[in-house]
């Protein structure tokens, strides 16, 4: 726990998963969840290099700046989906791929 | 002691993560990312950032978190009980992201790292609120408008047309 390479492995594998389930998942609901796994393990990033680069709180500030795009990104990214389920009756991101209704 | 907890934690993150990405019905996935975030949020408080930690837990469980499960709610037939989602192309995507994982871990292993020894802080919510107001007081206004912009747009998006 006084390492920082174990943080940043931790980090490593939590963006892994997270892109892997933005590129295999085709419900819009679960490419979100992965895509909040993605910006927490840039936000573990942010924390460690402060905690370990002489606690330099500039990290805790861009983390905290991190989890705001994060909240205003889910909020209008599951509006999106929602609009598109009641035009498709779909949620499915490829069946959605058309730009006219 | 403490390593014990740390690493029991940081299982927890990486194990209810996988749950997310593999599990095969939605609503499983959204807790499987409750004990996800739990455990980021430990881990913070491992990295002596209390108040980021504090912040997790409100704004991820109880906020993002709460919404995905109102999206799940929302865009399927609550009668129907397998709420379920397939996975496309696994193998591809397996490959694709087993190598960009070696290269990650590779090149996290093989670079010289450099730890500074720092005793903990007394106060971090002082500090990050200093900051805030001084250094980053800019990006803080900017933020406020783009949750703004973002509460019209969902607003917006989301009403019944007319």
């Amino acid at each position: 726990m006084d390492q920082l390479v174990n943080y940043l492995y931790i980090s490593a594998i939590l963006f892994s998963l997270g892109l892997f389930g933005v590129i295999t998942r085709r419900n819009g609901i679960a490419v979100l969840m992965g895509v909040e796994l993605i910006l927490n393990a840039a936000n573990i990033n942010f924390v460690a290099f402060s905690r370990f680069g002489g606690m330099n709180l500039s990290g805790h500030v861009f983390s905290l700046f991190v989890i705001v795009l994060a909240a205003a990104e889910a909020a209008v990214a599951l509006a999106i989906i929602i609009t598109i389920y009641n035009s498709m009756q779909t949620v499915n991101v490829d069946d959605a791929s058309s730009m006219k209704q | 002691m403490s390593e014990l907890a740390f690493w029991s934690v940081a299982f927890v993150t990486v194990a209810s993560a996988g749950m997310v990405v593999f599990s095969g019905q939605l609503i499983y996935s959204a807790i499987a990312l409750l004990f996800t975030l739990l455990g980021v949020a430990g881990l913070y408080i491992f990295l002596w950032a209390d108040f980021m930690a504090g912040v997790q837990v409100m704004v991820y469980i109880g906020g993002i978190l709460v919404l995905i499960i109102f999206g799940i709610m929302l865009t399927h037939k609550i009668v129907s009980v397998k709420i379920s989602q397939s996975n496309v192309q696994r193998k591809l995507g397996a490959v694709v992201v087993g190598i960009f994982l070696i290269f990650l871990t590779s090149s996290i292993g093989d670079a010289p790292w450099f730890q500074m020894v720092t005793t903990e802080p007394s106060e971090t919510v002082r500090t990050v609120g200093r900051l805030l107001m001084t250094k980053y007081l800019l990006p803080f206004e900017v933020a406020s408008i783009l949750l703004l912009g973002s509460l019209i747009g969902a607003a917006m998006l989301s009403r019944k047309e007319e």
